[in-house]
């Protein structure tokens, strides 16, 4: 929660002093958007693909109350215990309550960004309880203290050098910055944290509805291990990740991995249909779903209800330019890039994240990969319009458009603007150009030269040329 | 046939070097011209920003100064963007206003767009250079036009075209967003720029005046010997008469 404090733009200026994080994202964005387009491409008709998987996300929408209801009754009718919480308050009580019951002390994790959401970790531990997170990635940052950077690869802006040093730190002992020797750390360290936990949490990729069954999609098998090992499993899910049937998480799950990571199938498909039942050699005792609105029920009745077809899987975010730049942290929530851009204010209030909408150059990158077909650039322009006409920007730039408005509406004092701006401009630069702006100018003056403008505009030209028609 | 230039603020006040290839070239393929002086901007900047009604102002302005066009002819994908895909969708409660925006839309054409799909042309001109090419995102994703300006700089004699590394990536002008969030914006342009001087070429020609004031000042700032070029003017200095 402390970046969150921080404004955008001195996030931003944090992301620009870390070269290691510029260096690391690329690469890693790369290796992910490049794995997509390779992936989408042996599915031929993704066009097809795409255009089938925002229909199952838009019906599902729809109907979603109903399709909620029969996934509580399935998953209760399987021996499972479903809660309803209507923020994060009511969902962390309820994790908090499941834990004093069984007097739990140790739990492990896995797979959760609706839980970083909820700022679950916090209050465990606030309550005497030892948090681990179990997917590399999210090991990793939680032993640096941060926050993910990232939806699907939370230390991407890590390098080996780095998480050597982390994981020497933890150790007590030095590790080399191979590979092999820090997953084999991560593994053992972790093999024990299985084993101890008293409750193993874990967020939802899916739920099927028709089965009442919780869908984990991993590639590392520590979603397995935190929902199998202790005795007692906590899934916590937005309640927007529900699917009809089988035949839908198909679908979706086909476009999950390939958009996410390219591959056609992640290493771990995990599907729990309740505790363990008589006769069975492991599982859980106890498996409780925490169905988490906080905020979607009033998305989903807004102009920006698409938004809740995400699916998490990050293409977005690994096409976006501007993530390139800036990393995951500079978006200041737990959702980053052009998602982050768009739910963060819905999710975490308009004024408070009111730079987001604006920290995109609009080149719709998002839009064109984005597998559920959710308008993100036109949904960033939308926030916009609702900042402008709730009167949360600058009251300056409220002038400077209107006037901006009386001169296009207006083409007599726009051709004299243009003319005394070409008339004026030699005053101001030198060798063709300006180099320090005064004003609003500054702001483009500060990284770039500025031509001066003609001194006779396209206006003038045809006019001396051709004479006025029109 | 005719066509009406719609020659977007920046081309007006900054290029018009651009406007008038644009014209010659159009001419020379025995396009008569003509130029409705009542025109503006297109309103872009405001509408980006949020500021919609503004930007409808802006727009009516530019629906009833081209209403009496055959064709609209625009040297930048994102203001002809702008008309094709915005305008409808801005007065989309407005059933009369909407009715207009959406013969406006109908009949606006980015230049090479033009070129290619209304006029069928066959390039006539000659160009010694290597150079290489950036996509706007607007015109590249919006406008869905890809593939129209290389196929008319492949028909210039002399020009060598190199591909582009991450062609289709941003270079982080945006409109006001280059103000607004400078430092991003110039990061991108750095981006954008290392990939352009992988080519070693000497031009990077683009279809977007925003795109090119931002890169071209980008490259003025460092000092860099790499020309911006709009393709309308390669094919205007190269044209064979």
């Amino acid at each position: 929660m402390t970046a969150r404090r921080k404004e955008f733009h001195q996030r931003v200026e944090e992301a620009f002093a870390n070269p290691q994080m510029r260096k690391s994202v690329p690469i890693t964005q790369d290796n992910l958007r490049f794995g997509r387009i390779r992936a989408m491409e042996e599915l031929k008709n993704g066009e097809a693909w795409r255009e089938i998987a925002s229909q199952i996300r838009n019906h599902t929408l729809d109907h979603l109350q109903e399709y909620v209801n029969e996934l509580i009754t399935n998953f209760e009718k399987n021996g499972g215990k479903a809660h309803f919480a209507k923020n994060g308050e009511e969902a962390v009580q309820t994790v908090l309550s499941i834990a004093r019951k069984h007097q739990a002390k140790r739990v492990v994790k896995s797979k959760s960004m609706v839980t970083e959401e909820i700022h679950l970790n916090h209050a465990l531990e606030e309550d005497g309880i030892n948090v681990v997170e179990t997917d590399l990635g999210e090991f990793i940052i939680q032993l640096a203290g941060e926050t993910p950077s990232h939806i699907l690869a939370p230390a991407i802006h890590k390098s080996r050098q780095e998480v050597a040093e982390l994981f020497s730190k933890e150790a007590g002992r030095p590790l080399t910055d191979r590979t092999e020797d820090l997953t084999r750390y991560a593994r053992e360290r972790l093999r024990q944290e299985f084993l101890d936990a008293d409750l193993g949490i874990t967020g939802c990729n899916f739920a099927v509805a028709e089965s009442g069954s919780i869908i984990l999609i991993s590639n590392e098998g520590n979603a397995r291990m935190t929902s199998s090992l202790p005795k007692v499993h906590i899934v916590v899910m937005g309640m927007e990740r529900v699917v009809p049937t089988w035949a839908e998480l198909d679908v979706l799950v086909t476009m999950l991995t390939r958009n996410a990571t390219g591959q056609k199938l992640s290493v771990y498909m995990t599907a729990i249909s309740g505790p363990r039942r008589a006769g069975d050699l492991d599982g859980p005792e106890e498996v409780h779903l925490i169905i988490l609105d906080n905020g979607r029920s009033d998305i989903l009745e807004s102009k920006y209800r698409e938004v809740l077809k995400c699916i998490r899987c990050s293409a977005c975010v690994n096409v976006c330019p501007v993530y390139r730049e800036i990393g995951g942290h500079a978006y200041g929530g737990v959702y980053s890039g052009p998602i982050g851009a768009v739910l963060t204010p819905l999710l975490d209030g308009m004024e408070k994240n009111k730079e987001l909408p604006f920290a995109s150059s609009l080149c719709g990158a998002c839009t064109e990969v984005c597998p559920v077909k959710i308008p993100l650039h036109h949904y960033l322009i939308e926030e916009r319009k609702d900042l402008v006409e709730k009167g949360f920007l600058p009251k300056q730039e409220r002038v400077t458009f209107q006037a901006f408005a009386f001169l296009t509406s207006h083409p007599l004092f726009y051709r004299s603007a243009v003319r005394g701006a070409g008339r004026l401009s030699p005053m101001f630069g030198r060798d063709g150009v300006l180099k320090k702006g005064p004003g609003m100018l500054a702001g483009w003056t500060d990284g770039r030269d500025l031509p001066l403008p003609a001194k006779e505009s396209f206006h003038d030209w045809w006019r001396r040329q051709r004479g006025e028609k029109r | 046939m005719k066509a009406s230039l719609f020659i977007t603020c920046l081309a007006d006040l900054f290029y018009p070097q651009v406007g008038k290839s644009v014209v010659e070239v159009l001419e020379h393929y025995g396009v008569e011209v003509d130029f409705p002086m009542g025109q503006t901007c297109c309103g872009q900047p405001a509408y980006n920003s949020g500021y919609h009604e503004e930007a409808k102002k802006a727009a009516e302005q530019m629906i009833r100064v081209f209403e009496g066009s055959t064709y609209v002819v625009s040297p930048s994908g994102s203001c002809a963007a702008m008309f094709r895909e915005i305008y409808p969708q801005l007065f989309r409660e407005d059933e009369e206003w909407r009715e207009r925006a959406e013969k406006l839309a109908q009949k606006t054409y980015e230049f090479s767009e033009f070129l290619v799909k209304v006029l069928g042309v066959k390039v006539e001109a000659a160009f010694p250079a290597t150079a290489t090419y950036h996509h706007s995102c607007h015109m590249n994703r919006f406008l869905g036009v890809k593939e129209e300006p290389i196929t008319l700089l492949n028909q210039v004699e002399g020009l060598t075209l190199k591909d582009l590394p991450y062609s289709h990536d941003c270079c982080g002008f945006g409109g006001t967003f280059s103000v607004k969030m400078k430092e991003i914006s110039t990061a991108m342009a750095d981006t954008k720029l290392s990939h352009v001087e992988e080519t070693d070429t000497e031009i990077l020609i683009g279809s977007d005046l925003g795109c090119l004031m931002h890169l071209g000042g980008r490259l003025h700032r460092q000092g860099k010997e790499i020309k911006t070029m709009h393709v309308a003017e390669v094919l205007a200095k190269g044209l064979k008469k």
